[in-house]
């Protein structure tokens, strides 16, 4: 089994709301060095196959339902083989 | 011509949809099932809105997982019309039906309420019954309105007149260009936010809605009878 972790970011030209209104409560409770905050996705996958095999479907995996390529990007990383 | 309502796990105003078609306009529709949809048995497809598989992951992505979708595009590929209204907008452009993509409303806040449309087209097969840029009230109802189309894409739906429905002020969910409805590059397939089925009798607010389906069925009776 291997564990990949697929981050899902806004693309840097989408503004996030969510962001925003986080940055706003930040900076509402002191954090006033609060510059920026951006919103995203963790994903968790356990699959069948080695580390080698799986990289070329996940990619497949996040372009076609995963993430929307029009408002998000992503990276993945592939973990150690779960000991069962 | 043969309306359907197409029906994921989660739609829930397929009622209102098929209540509109059937009892008001009068033509004959028929609610169908995702997994059992034959779509090569009508002329006309309507997504209703709800939120499909929960919104989860993105408003309208799992839907595409769908075996009915690769039916949807061969659909639309023919020339019969589509029109996705709500999350039925948002699962044709999950499905690259129709191009951008959703975002939660710039006020992270379930919206709803009566919105005022100028109608920017009166010259597709559904907006014929309209008066070019005549202003309209449609109730809506969401959370993820905020439609989000890049500026090269933007250009594209301007050049060919591809922005059908616009809110016409306050565009508080903040989506590009307050765009409210836009159709594909053939013309057949038309997303929109507002919801035309909840605004076609007087006694519940409104009949703003009620020249959308009349101008579909107008349209493709007369393509059937071009056609016979």
């Amino acid at each position: 089994m291997t564990k990949v972790n697929v981050y899902v970011t806004l693309r840097e030209s989408v503004v996030d709301p969510q962001g925003i209104a986080a940055k706003e409560a930040l900076q509402t409770l002191g954090f006033n060095e609060v510059q920026n905050v951006r919103i995203g996705k963790l994903i968790e996958l356990e699959l069948d196959g080695t580390a080698a095999a799986i990289e070329g479907r996940v990619t497949e995996m996040c372009e076609k339902l995963l993430i929307n390529q029009v408002i998000e990007d992503y990276r993945f990383e592939i973990g150690e083989v779960a000991g069962q | 011509m043969r309306f359907a309502v197409l029906k994921f796990p989660g739609s829930s105003c397929d009622l209102d949809m098929f209540h509109a078609v059937n009892d008001i306009v009068k033509a004959d529709v028929e609610c169908v099932w995702h997994t059992e949809a034959d779509l090569s048995l009508f002329d006309a497809v309507l997504i209703p809105t709800g939120a499909a598989y929960g919104d989860y992951l993105r408003p309208g992505a799992l839907a595409k997982s769908s075996a009915v979708i690769s039916q949807l595009h061969e659909f639309a590929a023919s020339g019969k019309p589509i029109l996705g209204v709500g999350n039925g907008f948002q699962i044709l452009v999950e499905a690259g039906l129709l191009p951008g993509a959703f975002l939660m409303n710039k006020s992270l806040k379930f919206r709803s309420g009566q919105a005022k449309l100028v109608v920017q087209n009166a010259e597709t097969s559904f907006t014929s019954g309209y008066e070019a840029e005549q202003e309209i009230a449609l109730p809506f109802a969401h959370a993820y309105g905020n439609y989000c189309v890049n500026a090269e894409t933007v250009t594209q739906l301007k050049d060919n007149k591809r922005i059908v429905f616009t809110y016409k002020d306050g565009n508080e969910d903040g989506s590009t260009e307050a765009i409210a409805g836009i159709l594909n590059e053939q013309g057949n397939v038309l997303g929109m936010m507002p919801l035309p089925e909840r605004a076609v009798e007087a006694i519940i607010g409104g009949t703003d809605g009620l020249p959308l389906f009349q101008s579909i069925l107008k349209n493709g009776s007369e393509q059937h009878v071009s056609q016979a």
